[in-house]
């Protein structure tokens, strides 16, 4: 038996055909290796946290004078455990809702409630993974994980133990002393998965987290999302611009359009799981692919109508 | 190629042999001509810097024996073998230490203030608008006065000529510190805030693991910049002091005619001012480890 692909993600970057039977070992390897989550956190195995309600939400900004909107009266209930991708192209208000949703950004009009409690600021129970470069540059990678768990007030002893735990999920232990600067592109943002779980959140927030990756990273830590999402049952909502990555990953695909930012449409995905990247070539798949890209096109030529309208 | 050689190689072996040994030769002598014994870069580069300063000591030499005089007039300059000559007189005298020693002392006590001062301010003014805008009026309109300016108004406002001395040295360190502070305060990413708000993290854990650590590499170059200025500051405030320090045995080396001492105290304020910014750097230099590579990306 092959060791368990997580540990040693460099070497499955070479192994480019992966069987199913492979990612299974992996998962049930996880389980084992799953760290229980402290009692603070409540979380029960069938993930009753994690529920997001945005009501009505309206985002708008001051630009220069004039006021433009962001995100325009957005209506989503998201069921916990739930994996959400946000589509759509750049300029849309996707990465604005979901900075919402972090409590980044104050909505102008509407609610945003998670597990019932208005979104005022952010915090711990909203885990948030971002594009790139938002590791600590001074902290080890160690230190970079464990810096939640510290903050919540846990003791240096456990925050580290906690650190290594979540290290080993993302199969990065063995570089834990070292300094962000030093790792790749796709080891920072598996840090930095590491470290937004770390502190058992409810909610996970993630702001288009492989885009900065390379094309073979990318489909890696996409399977790596899902194996670790499996395990911890925790909603996703993840901001993407990339259909195959959206089809892919989600249970559902909330579809955005710019000027101003709506969600347009709210396509389930009903692709069995385990996925594994076989699925790229499957007929369902390429289905689903073709109504995301219909949707995007049609709606890309109605704004591009409305500006020369407006504009003639 | 090399089939066809070894197919001839059966009929005519020495011609053969010779004409694949010629290359290999003819590359192991471009080898040795091209890889003489290799200093480390980092020796070769000191050894350049030592070989700049022995030049200057010999043009130096060569102006001054020769009466070099166009311009420039280095008739009545003393040469560097003057100047040794008097330097290890200097030296094995108790009084020059005692100079050395004072000047120390207040550049030490001055520096220290400024440090805390300047990044005090200077996180304060990255910190709040507010004080940013009270603060910045007195640092623009204070920094281009120059150390020598301050003397009148240090002797008539400072208790005693030593803490008038002090107190210029420190107004040298204290501008390019809180400058620097500032800057690199305000040069935080917003991405990293974010990221540790959505940890948990509060205003005082922000400040003290995001702001403060961000800002380093920035504070460090204004330490070290300060460091200089506190020396080149030292020299005008121990003008006021009718006893010790380097900077009041340079002074009155000029009001006593005696050149080589002017330079033996020149060269001492330049040695001390470069040994103190290294040591500052050198001291700065393990809370700055994470940047190593972060310049390859």
């Amino acid at each position: 038996m092959r060791p368990a692909t997580k540990s040693t993600p460099e070497s499955a970057l070479q192994e480019q055909t992966r069987s199913q039977e492979n990612t299974m070992t992996s998962a049930i390897d996880m389980i084992q290796r799953l760290p229980q989550p402290p009692e603070r956190s409540a979380k029960t195995p069938g993930g009753e946290r994690g529920h997001i309600e945005i009501r009505d939400v309206s985002v708008e900004f001051e630009r220069s004078g004039d006021w433009a909107t962001a995100v325009h009266r957005a209506q989503v209930d998201i069921r916990p455990g739930e994996f959400v991708c946000l589509l759509g192209p750049s300029g849309c208000g996707k990465s604005t809702l979901l900075n919402a949703v972090a409590g980044f950004v104050t909505p102008t009009r509407g609610e945003l409630l998670v597990d019932g409690a208005p979104v005022t600021a952010p915090g711990p129970d909203r885990g948030m993974v971002f594009q790139q470069h938002s590791l600590f540059p001074w902290k080890t990678v160690r230190d970079n994980v464990a810096f939640g768990p510290l903050m919540s007030g846990l003791g240096r002893n456990e925050a580290m133990s906690l650190a290594r735990t979540f290290l080993g999920l993302v199969g990065l232990s063995a570089h834990a002393n070292a300094f962000p600067a030093t790792l790749s592109g796709g080891m920072q943002q598996r840090v930095g998965i590491a470290r937004a779980l770390a502190n058992y959140p409810s909610v996970l927030l993630m702001d288009e987290p492989f885009g900065a990756l390379d094309a073979q990273t990318r489909t890696m830590m996409q399977e790596s999302l899902l194996d670790i999402w499996s395990e911890f049952g925790n909603t996703v909502l993840f901001v993407t611009h990339d259909i195959d990555e959206a089809v892919f990953l989600s249970d559902r695909i909330l579809i955005m359009s710019a000027s101003p930012g709506r969600i347009i449409a709210d396509i389930s995905v009903d692709l069995p799981r385990p996925r594994i990247q076989d699925l790229l070539t499957r007929p369902e798949f390429m289905a689903l692919k073709r109504e995301c890209l219909d949707l995007i096109r049609r709606e890309t030529l109605r704004a591009f109508e409305q500006q020369n309208g407006q504009a003639g | 190629m090399s089939l066809n050689n070894s197919d001839i190689g059966g009929e005519a072996g020495s011609p053969v042999i010779d004409q694949v040994d010629t290359p290999a030769a003819d590359t192991v002598a471009t080898m040795a001509r091209q890889a003489p014994v290799r200093l480390p870069e980092t020796v070769r580069r000191y050894l350049v810097r030592v070989l700049a300063l022995l030049a200057a000591l010999l043009v130096w030499h060569w102006a001054s024996s020769r009466g070099f005089n166009l311009f420039i007039n280095f008739e009545n300059v003393p040469g560097p073998l003057v100047v040794g000559q008097a330097l290890i007189e200097a030296l094995s005298s108790a009084d020059f230490y005692l100079h050395i020693l004072h000047s120390l002392r207040r550049i030490a006590v001055a520096y220290v203030v400024a440090v805390v001062l300047g990044v005090g301010l200077g996180i304060l003014m990255g910190r709040s608008r507010l004080a940013e805008d009270i603060i910045t009026p007195y640092i623009e309109l204070l920094r281009p006065i120059p150390a020598v300016a301050w003397i009148p108004l240090a002797i008539l406002m400072m208790p005693s000529e030593e803490s008038s001395i002090i107190f210029i040295t420190f107004l040298g360190a204290l501008f390019p510190i809180v400058i620097n502070t500032v800057h690199g305060v305000e040069q935080t990413p917003k991405v990293l805030v974010r990221a540790a708000r959505s940890l948990g993290a509060s205003n005082a854990a922000i400040l003290r693991h995001v702001v403060l650590p961000g800002a380093l590499p920035s504070i460090v170059a204004g330490l070290a910049i300060g460091m200089g200025v506190a020396w080149f500051s030292l020299l005008a405030g121990e003008i006021i002091s009718g006893q010790y320090g380097i900077g009041y045995f340079t002074w009155s080396a000029y009001t006593l005619i005696q050149y080589p001492q002017i330079i033996i105290g020149m060269l001492m304020i330049g040695g001390l001012g470069t040994l103190c910014t290294l040591l500052i750097k050198l001291l700065c230099r393990p809370l700055l480890r994470w940047q190593v590579g972060e310049n390859d990306r």
